[in-house]
């Protein structure tokens, strides 16, 4: 059992963030996240692209934004839950918060911060019939154990990054792999396409571009699926189908923990602390909603803010607490490190 | 004062709407169906790095063509036809006044 004071679920810059603030306050956290690394959305969908509303930074790459902040909490030492998704929640006999993850994973702690986002990441899955039947049945959408696909035959669906490398990668591997995309323009590395074009030139792998996967065959298992190339149906046996369209957002299983929903946020207290419907338990980020909402970084980061002061009252009811400046205390880290101003020379002029 | 234009929509349950979308905010397609309210998710933003605001152009207006970034993501898109477009990229313009346009189905 991983025991905090505030968990945090999801760990895009409003959840970094939120470590900050509760460090100033002495409150240790704790973040989980579906995806494999910190930075949310700003990680997933758009690293290299530029955000220019971020106070004091005329431009900032979202890749960038997500490592600043690792580094501004990194004295606040937060524990990370990475890769598995928040499942199901429930209360302890003291008043406390237990949130276990798909992958059984338990934590505990007095106040829950829900910084979601838009929600768990997940597949995008082709509309394709009997996909559903078909999974663990031959058909996955991450490659969880590279030696699943040993001497198999290998279709891998897709034009992005994640085809084109799983295609790299599974070669040296299976005993077959076939890359269908539905047009014979790439949009990934460089250099993955170019190793891509190599392993097609030498006959390594099979190609199909234009096409789309039109059926997926099998009684138990599957055994082939059908493409459909420019009108020309082609029927490829194959022991596993790997369709790689990237990610999707979805609130899934937070939207039936009893918090008020609408229009898939959360509904949340904003005139006090960004508290839900259930005491101790906050919604910061995109996956508030409120009248007045903006779903901008700017906005998260002050409500992670607010929520700190609120989850601070609720933690040690019995003490007081100021305001405190950083510019005048500095931050002082539960790594024994201490950041402050540097003090002012004073000298006498004789 | 440049004039407001009319957009024609179908959502996805085959009910029409009509939308007035100003000229003057820099918004796109995918932005005038969210202040509608309809339900269209804008993911991503409007990077055209996700397909959620994916529709069916079904008026013979000359729109801007496809670019790079676009293509690319409605090749990997579901439901898409020869005439999907990302809503994000198309911009209100006085060129596209009267444009009919259908829902994609949400993935």
């Amino acid at each position: 059992m991983i025991k905090t004071d505030i968990l945090i679920i999801g760990a895009g810059p409003t959840g970094l963030f939120t470590v900050f603030e509760a460090g100033l306050l002495q409150l240790k956290c704790h973040l989980i996240d579906s995806l494999p690394m910190p930075g949310g959305q700003c990680a997933e969908i758009y690293p290299k692209k530029p955000i220019y509303d971020i106070p004091s930074h005329p431009e900032i790459l979202a890749g960038d934004l997500v490592k600043n902040l690792e580094q501004q909490i990194a004295p606040f030492q937060p524990g990370y839950t990475l890769g598995e998704s928040a499942v199901s929640i429930e209360k302890t006999a003291e008043n406390e918060f237990i949130v276990t993850t798909d992958k059984g994973t338990q934590h505990q702690a007095p106040v829950v911060a829900i910084a979601g986002g838009l929600g768990t990441f997940e597949p995008r899955k082709p509309p394709l019939k009997r996909l559903d039947f078909f999974e663990d049945k031959g058909v996955s959408y991450i490659i969880k154990e590279p030696e699943m696909y040993r001497d198999k035959k290998v279709v891998i669906a897709g034009g992005g990054d994640s085809a084109l490398d799983w295609t790299i990668f599974l070669e040296n591997v299976a005993a077959s792999v076939t890359l269908i995309h539905r047009r014979n323009e790439f949009r990934g590395a460089l250099d993955s396409v170019e190793k891509v074009q190599h392993l097609k030139n030498e006959g390594r792998i099979q190609l199909i571009t234009p096409a789309e996967v039109t059926t997926l065959e099998g009684e138990s298992k599957l055994t082939s699926i059908s493409v459909n190339k420019e009108g020309e149906i082609l029927k490829i046996d194959c022991d596993h189908f790997i369709p790689l369209f990237g990610l999707t957002p979805k609130l899934g299983p937070i939207a039936n923990w009893g918090l008020e929903i609408e229009k898939n946020a959360i509904k949340v207290d904003n005139t006090l602390d960004y508290q839900t419907n259930i005491p101790g338990i906050y919604a910061i980020g995109d996956v508030n909603t409120y009248p007045g909402k903006l779903k901008l970084i700017l906005c998260g980061f002050h409500e992670a803010t607010l929520m700190c002061q609120s989850a601070f009252k609720k933690i040690h009811p019995e003490k007081r607490n100021v305001l405190k400046y950083t510019t005048v205390s500095g931050v002082s880290g539960f790594d024994g490190s201490l950041k402050q101003a540097a003090k002012s020379t004073i000298k006498t002029i004789e | 004062m440049p004039q407001d234009i009319t957009i024609y929509l179908t959502d996805r349950e085959g009910e029409l709407h009509t939308l007035i979308a100003p000229t003057d905010m820099q918004m796109n397609l995918m932005e005038i169906c969210k202040a509608y309210e309809l339900p269209v998710e804008g993911t991503c933003g409007g990077m055209a790095m996700c397909a959620s605001c994916q529709c069916y152009v079904e008026s013979d207006h000359p729109l801007p063509e496809r670019s790079d970034d676009e293509e690319a993501m409605l090749s990997e898109a579901f439901y898409v036809e020869e005439n999907s477009r990302l809503g994000c990229q198309i911009q209100m313009t006085d060129a596209i006044d009267g444009l009919k346009i259908r829902l994609a189905p949400s993935e």
